[in-house]
């Protein structure tokens, strides 16, 4: 990353240097919570805070931090982070902390709130730690919104809970498409985004490590 | 400062430093937010008794409508009879059932359920009147796949006809387990028959695999045959007279006590 600057940490990871679509990271949560829209987005909220705040408190502290356990100190922090916003969703929304139920807990192994402590945290300033928390956890959330609505809408032919598409168990026209529901559909909906991100953004396309050769030709059986 | 950063007390420090910051935070969440989240639970489970017995909806006042609807009462589950030892608002079945004094422990024919210790006695919600009830909603709890399912279920005054079922707590996989759930899962126990006989003391109630056909079978969760089997399970050992056999089989003859009832106060009003 170029010299940074308040409005690149923040913008940059949301298209450019998503950190699900180009890093591909924090899959396995994206395939899990995005089934609807409202618990896709309190997800999303859940992630920016504690990628945010991880990632100050990682730089508050990053010039005591001794090298040989900087990962375990990080852990700490995001654990830390985790369980507090674990305990305010009981507290406050019970409803949707039941429908989250382990991926909450499972924010802590989230490759994104660890990579960014480790990698933009430990080197740069508590100001600009925090926007890049912020800025990755945007984009966490915005593939989780884009994949959510999808689902939601084609799933069960609504969004944020309002029916848009009356289903036929309801009287309506509209029959949902289950598949959309299940977790292997959320890796078409990245994939196809990912497609469409490294489009507009040609730079992104990765070189090919390897040619793949034509197949053997085919030959009459002796 | 690398080297200093990394000496042995500098690390140790730090570590020490860390944990202490970050467990006084983590408690400080814990204990200040624990009421809210108490208040919350005890919402969730009025929520499900009222759900299970058909009377929940959308945006209505649990708390009031609880209160006004539903009559709690503690049952020995060894008689079947109702006992006010305790204060049904308050009494906990489930913490009981640690207490030696006021439960059993149970294992291998006895113990499909997987629970290895039940209570004495567990709290009942009664809709209706309170002796001759519309609905006797009673808890049950038992192994799935991954864990503990707590739930309730919800029976006709004739003490055999089920009218729902719910769980409140469970760990069964989502999409597959959890699906106990799903409403249209839920659907299908509506009218089913625990008992196949008069006096049958064993529950002929189960999870079929695959599709249920008789008034005693619910269709299979696809997919789910460990947690299937766990509800099962959970039924026989709850209506069995292990469990609430003998609280059921009142409402079950319940004409006959109906008779002795009234002969009893004819005698009364004879002796006066």
């Amino acid at each position: 990353m170029s010299a940074a600057t308040p409005k690149g940490v923040l913008t940059t990871p949301v298209f450019k240097n998503n950190p699900i679509a180009l890093q591909v990271l924090g899959i396995c949560s994206a395939l899990a919570v995005t089934t609807s829209m409202s618990v896709s987005l309190v997800m999303a909220c859940a992630v920016i805070f504690v990628t945010a705040f991880s990632n100050l408190f990682v730089s508050l502290i990053r010039h005591h931090i001794p090298s040989s356990i900087r990962i375990i100190v990080q852990m700490t922090i995001i654990a830390s982070l985790v369980i507090v916003v674990d305990q305010i969703l009981k507290a406050y929304a019970y409803e949707m902390s039941k429908q989250l139920s382990v991926f909450v807990g499972l924010i802590i192994t989230n490759c994104i709130v660890m990579g960014r402590a480790e990698g933009f945290a430990m080197t740069n300033t508590p100001g600009m730690s925090f926007l890049d928390g912020i800025g990755n956890g945007l984009g966490y959330g915005f593939i989780l919104m884009t994949v959510g609505f999808f689902r939601e809408l084609f799933g069960s032919g609504s969004v944020f809970g309002f029916t848009v598409l009356q289903t036929v168990q309801d009287g309506g026209w509209y029959v949902p498409n289950g598949l959309l529901l299940l977790p292997p559909s959320a890796f078409f909906i990245i994939g196809l985004i990912i497609w469409v991100l490294r489009t507009l953004n040609p730079e992104q396309i990765e070189e090919s490590e390897f040619k793949m050769k034509h197949n053997t030709e085919p030959k009459e059986a002796v | 400062m690398a080297q200093s950063n990394n000496s042995i007390k500098k690390i140790l420090g730090v570590a020490f430093a860390l944990c202490i910051v970050c467990s006084v935070i983590v408690s400080t969440a814990a204990v200040a937010l624990r009421p809210l989240q108490q208040l919350n639970q005890e919402l969730d489970r009025k929520t499900n008794i009222l759900s299970v017995a058909n009377l929940y909806e959308p945006g209505m006042d649990v708390n009031a409508v609880f209160e006004s609807a539903v009559i709690p009462r503690v049952v020995d589950m060894r008689t079947g009879e109702y006992t006010d030892e305790f204060d049904a608002a308050t009494y906990d079945g489930f913490e009981a059932r640690r207490d030696p004094a006021a439960s059993r422990t149970l294992s291998g024919e006895r113990d499909p359920a997987g629970l290895t210790r039940v209570e004495n006695y567990t709290t009942v919600y009664l809709v209706g009147d309170e002796e001759d009830p519309e609905q006797i909603i009673l808890p049950i709890r038992g192994q799935g796949l991954w864990g503990l399912m707590r739930g309730f279920l919800s029976v006709e005054g004739d003490g055999n006809t089920i009218v729902g079922i719910t769980y409140y707590e469970h760990s069964e996989t989502p999409g597959l387990g959890a699906e106990v759930n799903n409403p249209r899962w839920q659907a299908q126990w509506e009218g089913k028959q625990i008992f196949e006989a008069e006096g049958d003391p064993v529950p002929a109630i189960r999870v079929a695999k695959g599709s249920g056909s008789s008034e005693h079978e619910v269709d299979g969760l696809s997919g789910a045959t460990l947690t299937s089997n766990g509800v099962t399970n959970m039924l026989q050992f709850w209506l069995s007279p292990e469990g609430f056999g003998e609280y059921l089989a009142k409402f079950r003859s319940g004409i006959e006590q109906e008779d002795a009832r009234d002969a009893d106060v004819e005698l009364e009003a004879e002796g006066a």
